[in-house]
């Protein structure tokens, strides 16, 4: 839903960066960029308040990103998937986009296993957080930062 | 002359695990080719590694860093380490052969004394020798960077390479620049290499599938060798994604991690990572993936005259241009190296005698060329090299260039790691000018800029190369400029590195919100216009006939 919004910003960084001859140009649009406290504020609201735990989440992202317009991510938790111990939902939040709620899973013991991919965009560097919510009411979190660079100067 | 004592001091440096046995070779007090050679074999095993020697088929001096700055973790770690305190480190003397292989310091008086290096039909002679010496126990290995950067690579779309190195008899490759060839071409090349082009870090986008092979195995001395190649992460960031624009690369720690233990499941005693990572990159990775024996590193083109232990793995970095070749013999029982030797055997072009073969088989290639490559320019008076965090002085004459022949305020140029150095006095042929800029997307660009968006691509490139963890440092070093300074504090976080922008004519602070011109190359953009950087560079260097470079006060670095 997130990406959809997204889309209707206009300018995509790729025409951005198209639109400029250069070794690069740092012309981001001036989009209203969401904060880290914000995120924050999203993050207790998902987990009603707990504290995401670390551990038995992990979250897979590139370290820079190749074309901030599709990042591929992949969310995985550890968990049995019973109807006792299952992941209830995973959220994908994007500190410092317009919109930081990337995406939302919602997952039951028919899943079988608690595992979730898709790509998202991300409208500059920034911290990536991954908040998976267990059927015990019990929240646990994998951050990872992503650069999104102008590129060139390759070595 | 190389003097005994010479040779001694290049002996102790070589390596901390030198054996006893190249002293004595160094009796007859000229160092010879066997003295190059000279090693007290250990174990099964006997790996060979090149690197980055970016096209460079003759002979040519190459100036090491005299600023290479490491952040956080590594600071003051080699290969961070340039100079003085190189030598200090390692335990060598200031005017030595090992000064002159290792460092900048008094380089151009070394040069003179040393003479050239590199050439590949002088490595080729090494090779053959240490083949017959350990026949069926030797794996010849290169870690990429070796399609790109000279005329008849660029001319050949990096065939030159190709035939050279199956000739030289690879064993197997990664790779990084290969790639600016494109899709098709590397394609092609891959096909007709004969040897195994290693890279398991790409997949395609579509459905992040692999590529590339990722392991090959060899079996050498009765030891089965997992070989596993690990492509310059960062290819479509540094270099143009539309050139490859179905290919997506990457650190992919888990991925090396699922090789390594595939290797040993599939029985194998020896796992060699083959990286093109960069040093910083490799280093993280061997503390972090479990079962890697030996990493032979690439990229960053550091010469490092000992094996780095991170661990129970051994990190060799092995320079570049062909500059040296890495020899390290390893003994392996039960699956785990239990003693190794290492020699970083430096290639000097006087003292090796070059394999008839080889040298054939490059006058073949240069031969339909020859009039072009040796055609003279100009004159130098000045050393010009590339090398370094900032500025080199072959880099002031490129930006000097860009901004006399595109007419801009402000030029900008990739701090590429490659590029053959010229001492003072020497010609400047064309030759020459491709060494430092035979790239596929060479088109010279003039564009209107605000101070503003400069100083964004001078936080982003600083960033890439200063970011403190290196699984984020993502190109080469820092994008040159011209007719501008700046002060920068590497050890400042991303965005804040840069302050004090001035325009060198008139000295006035680069205002964020005016509009400058500026001229550059190298752009990672598709569709960029402008005439190629070589030309432009010839025309210049033609319209002054002698050249002139002072070292660089355009770059204060502070902090550190």
């Amino acid at each position: 839903m997130s990406d959809r919004a997204l889309g209707r910003a206009g300018l995509t960084r790729r025409q951005i960066l198209i639109g400029t001859a250069g070794i690069g140009l740092m012309a981001m649009p001036r989009w209203v960029q969401a904060t880290p406290a914000e995120a924050a504020a999203a993050i207790a609201k998902i987990t009603g308040g707990a504290k995401p735990a670390a551990g038995r989440i992990t979250l897979r992202l590139p370290q820079i990103a190749e074309n901030g317009n599709s990042v591929q991510f992949a969310v995985a938790v550890d968990s049995p998937m019973s109807e006792a111990d299952h992941v209830k939902s995973i959220h994908v939040i994007a500190e410092e986009n317009p919109f930081p709620q990337v995406a939302t899973f919602y997952l039951s013991p028919a899943n079988g296993k608690a595992e979730v991919t898709m790509r998202m965009r991300l409208a500059k560097t920034q911290t990536v957080r991954a908040i998976a919510v267990m059927s015990n009411g019990s929240a646990y979190e994998a951050q990872q930062e992503v650069k999104v660079t102008i590129g060139g100067c390759g070595g | 002359m190389l003097t005994r004592r010479d040779f001694l001091q290049v002996a102790a440096a070589a390596a901390a695990a030198l054996p006893a046995g190249l002293a004595q070779a160094a009796e007859s007090g000229v160092v010879t080719q066997s003295d190059l050679l000279a090693f007290k074999p250990v174990g099964q095993v006997t790996l060979l590694n090149f690197c980055d020697i970016h096209a460079q088929l003759v002979p040519l001096y190459f100036r090491e860093p005299s600023v290479n700055i490491g952040i956080g973790a590594v600071r003051g770690l080699p290969p961070h380490l340039t100079g003085k305190n190189f030598l200090n480190h390692f335990g060598l003397k200031a005017g030595t052969r090992a000064a002159y292989m290792f460092t900048s310091e008094d380089f151009t008086a070394l040069a003179r004394r040393y003479g050239r290096v590199g050439g590949l039909d002088r490595i080729a002679t090494l090779v053959k020798a240490i083949r017959a010496e350990r026949p069926g126990s030797t794996l010849l290995l290169d870690s990429g960077d070796t399609w790109q950067g000279s005329y008849t690579a660029l001319k050949s779309r990096g065939e030159d390479m190709v035939d050279a190195m199956r000739l030289l008899g690879v064993d197997a490759m990664t790779a990084h620049w290969e790639f600016t060839y494109g899709t098709d071409r590397v394609k092609e090349l891959v096909d007709k290499l004969g040897f195994a082009f290693l890279a398991g870090n790409v997949r395609d986008t579509e459905w992040d599938e692999e590529v590339f092979r990722h392991t090959a195995f060899f079996d050498r001395g009765g030891i089965k060798v997992a070989v596993i190649g690990q492509a310059f992460p960062y290819t479509p960031v540094a270099n143009p994604r539309w050139m490859i624009p179905g290919w997506s690369f990457g650190i992919r720690e888990d991925g090396m991690q699922k090789r390594v233990d595939a290797a040993r499941a599939a029985g194998a005693q020896l796992v060699v990572m083959l990286s093109h990572n960069g040093f910083d990159a490799d280093r993280k990775m061997a503390q972090r993936v479990r079962g890697i024996d030996v990493v032979l590193t690439g990229h960053t083109h550091d010469a490092i005259p000992a094996v780095v232990p991170v661990g129970s793995t051994l990190l060799v970095a092995a320079g570049s241009h062909g500059k040296f070749l890495a020899r390290l013999d390893l003994e392996v029982k039960g699956g785990k190296v239990t003693d190794y030797a290492f020699k970083l055997i430096p290639v000097l072009s006087d003292a090796i005698a070059p394999d008839p073969e080889m040298a054939a088989q490059v006058a073949k290639i240069r031969a339909p060329h020859k009039a072009e490559l040796s055609r003279v320019l100009g004159r130098t008076d000045s050393l010009l090299y590339r090398r370094g965090n900032f500025n080199g002085t072959f880099d002031d004459l490129i930006c000097q260039a860009l901004l006399h022949e595109r007419d801009a305020e402000i030029a900008l140029s990739p701090g590429f790691r490659w590029g053959a150095t010229l001492l003072p006095g020497q010609d400047i042929t064309v030759e020459d000018i491709y060494n430092q800029t035979a790239i596929t997307y060479p088109a010279a660009y003039r564009m209107a800029m605000t101070g503003k968006a400069i100083k964004a691509v001078l936080e982003d490139v600083a960033d890439n190369l200063f970011n403190p963890d290196p699984y984020y440092q993502q190109g080469g070093d820092m994008v040159r400029v011209g007719g501008m300074s700046y002060i920068i504090d590497p050890t400042r976080p991303s965005g804040k590195r840069i302050t004090d922008m001035r325009l060198s004519r008139g000295g006035k602070v680069i205002d964020p919100a005016k509009t400058y011109q500026v001229a550059g190359w190298a752009s990672v953009n598709q569709g960029t216009q402008g005439p190629p950087i070589w030309d432009l560079v010839a025309n210049y260097v033609t319209g002054r006939k002698v050249v002139k470079v002072p070292e660089g006060q355009l770059v204060k670095v502070v902090g550190v």
